[in-house]
């Protein structure tokens, strides 16, 4: 498969940092903060997923542990936004940490894993819909706030771009890895791990450091969005909307591909918006739209778009030499 | 005598109710090819999967370098230097044959460009210099069986445990990776073989043990062992020896 190289993470986001500059509609940049936000979250599970071969069903739980350890800092012991930010994404992790060790030590692969991530992140959600210290039913309102240092904007851009260095840094973690030792390793757990451990893999090891970082990065998102909103509930925050959305961006996209979770992102949610102007907020109309893309990438592109995009060039490569024998002729 | 490389004392496997290996009790000299032979069944790779670490054995020791690795897991004794090769070649299949040889290079090479130059060498050593940029998955048997055999000799095994790395191969592919084993033997490596090829372990092994319904029934070299009474009755049945001998005559 392809590899990210700098250039390209360069160049796509440079291109998508132009954007608040040629239009200053609440509108698009509304639109593309939440894409972007979707591939963050995405980029998260890909790491595991794509790259490690655990398909979570439970990405929730680390957005939202992200989110909850942000707004609870934040609003319960005044701790600024900025730090709460960083310490969400330490929660993220090591909840990330705690459900890796858990899981794997009893050896959970293939759907048990997937059920049993599904089941912490349903845990967490109910937990926080009784506890006090989550807001219970009620969630948690962050006190408006409008300057930089409280993390609060007054316009859309600066969060806008602030997501888009969070996606760029999930970029550069992601190309790190695919050049690693451990991203190879990593590779070769998805492949076949018991091949793996006969070539001196620890590859409970290996998981638990993928789960880790993918939990951090999905944490970064879930401690985005309480900034960006600045409400959040156990619904929002640990519900399966979240869970869904982290694995079909990089599914749709191109699954264990750099930017398979941007474009997945972007096309999903391209489709959501559409599917709004044709028939209104109608509840759960977005999901059926989801589970009808997600049957036709996997019926017809199994490697996402990035994979389409591939096997069109190779396509056209080979195209490419015939064309004048063709005019010979 | 010096302690040798690898020593298995008295190792029981129970499955339930199933006694795999039964008592087994055996030695693998160092810089040697070492086979082990029985008829289909009689637990060698049961045997394979404990040394190497997959299983921990019911009952019994094992011994690397006299120190006790008994019920290690696999990729601490892949550390050590003993490194096994599945008889169902195990290849990961989305990679190219060039990165399934470098997941073994990685293990004493940390960087990426390391791994894939020392992988592109071992490759070229068993034949499969030419198809680096294949894909895994696009192998044929005997190429997956090679790179089977590339993948574990990059980690830079001490103790090389090969799996039938012959079956399934026609003679001619037989004859070809002859030569790549007993090359391996030349640079140092200590090998131990699970065969069928009896022609192969023929012309390879300088010691056998022959293991039928998980016990070790006879040990020696080659020539030795096919010639033992119980090693014919294991594979062709009780009686065959006698009427063999009875027969021999006649028509040989």
């Amino acid at each position: 498969m392809k590899r990210a190289s700098l250039a390209h993470i360069a160049v796509v986001i440079a291109v998508l940092a132009a954007v608040p500059l040629l239009t200053a509609s609440n509108l698009v940049l509304n639109f593309l903060v939440v894409a972007l936000l979707i591939a963050l979250v995405g980029q998260g599970w890909n790491v595991l997923g794509g790259y490690g071969g655990q398909y979570s069903f439970g990405h929730a739980a680390f957005f939202g542990t992200g989110a909850y350890v942000s707004a609870i800092l934040q609003t319960r012991y005044g701790v600024n936004a900025w730090l709460a930010f960083g310490l969400g994404i330490a929660g993220g992790a090591l909840i990330g940490a705690a459900i890796g060790a858990l899981t794997f030590r009893s050896g959970l692969r293939g759907s048990y894993f997937a059920l049993v991530t599904l089941a912490f992140a349903e845990v967490l959600r109910i937990l926080a819909s009784v506890a006090p210290i989550t807001g219970a039913g009620v969630g948690i309102l962050i006190t408006l706030d409008l300057r930089p240092q409280a993390f609060q904007f007054q316009s859309r851009a600066p969060f806008y771009w602030i997501i888009l260095a969070l996606l760029a840094a999930s970029f550069l973690i992601v190309r790190l890895i695919e050049q690693s030792r451990f991203g190879a390793w990593l590779v070769a757990v998805r492949e076949n791990e018991e091949a793996a451990k006969a070539v001196g893999v620890n590859t409970q090891r290996v998981k638990l450091a993928a789960m880790t970082i993918s939990a951090a990065i999905t944490a970064a998102g879930g401690a985005f969005y309480a900034q960006y909103f600045l409400f959040i509930d156990s619904g929002i925050a640990y519900g399966p909307w979240i869970s869904i959305e982290a694995l079909l961006a990089p599914i749709v996209g191109g699954i264990g591909s750099a930017f398979g979770p941007l474009l997945g992102a972007l096309l999903v949610k391209t489709l959501g918006e559409l599917t709004k102007l044709v028939t209104g907020d109608a509840p759960g109309l977005d999901l059926v739209i989801y589970g009808g893309v997600l049957i036709l990438i996997v019926a017809f592109a199994p490697q996402g778009i990035a994979g389409l995009i591939a096997d069109l060039r190779l396509r056209f490569a080979r195209l490419r030499p015939r064309l004048p024998e063709r005019a010979h002729g | 005598m010096a302690e040798p490389l690898l020593r298995l004392e008295r190792v029981c496997k129970r499955f339930d109710g199933l006694l795999a290996v039964d008592d087994a009790s055996f030695a693998v000299e160092a810089g040697r090819i070492t086979a082990l032979i029985g008829p289909n069944g009689a637990g060698k790779t049961t045997l394979f999967s404990i040394i190497s670490g997959f299983l921990t054995p019911s009952e019994g020791r094992i011994l690397h370098r006299g120190a006790e690795i008994t019920g290690m897991p696999a990729h601490l004794l892949a550390r050590r230097g003993i490194v096994r090769t599945f008889q169902v070649a195990q290849p990961f299949a989305g990679l190219t044959v060039h990165e399934n040889i470098a997941i073994g290079a990685h293990l004493s090479r940390r960087a990426r460009a390391d791994a894939l130059a020392a992988a592109a060498e071992v490759a070229s050593a068993v034949g499969l210099g030419d198809l680096l940029g294949r894909p895994a998955a696009s192998l044929t048997v005997a190429g997956r069986k090679r790179l089977e055999l590339a993948r574990a000799l990059a980690a830079g095994p001490e103790l090389l445990l090969l799996d039938e790395v012959l079956a399934g191969l026609n003679p001619r592919e037989v004859a070809a990776m002859v030569p790549v084993i007993r090359a391996l033997a030349g640079r140092g490596i200590t090998i131990l073989m699970i065969e069928h090829v009896m022609q192969a372990v023929m012309r390879l092994a300088e010691q056998v043990f022959v293991l039928a319904q998980g016990r070790i029934i006879a040990e020696g070299t080659p020539q030795a062992v096919v010639g033992d009474a119980a090693v014919i009755e294991a594979y062709l049945g009780h009686g065959a020896a006698a009427r063999l001998s009875g027969a021999g005559g006649a028509h040989v």
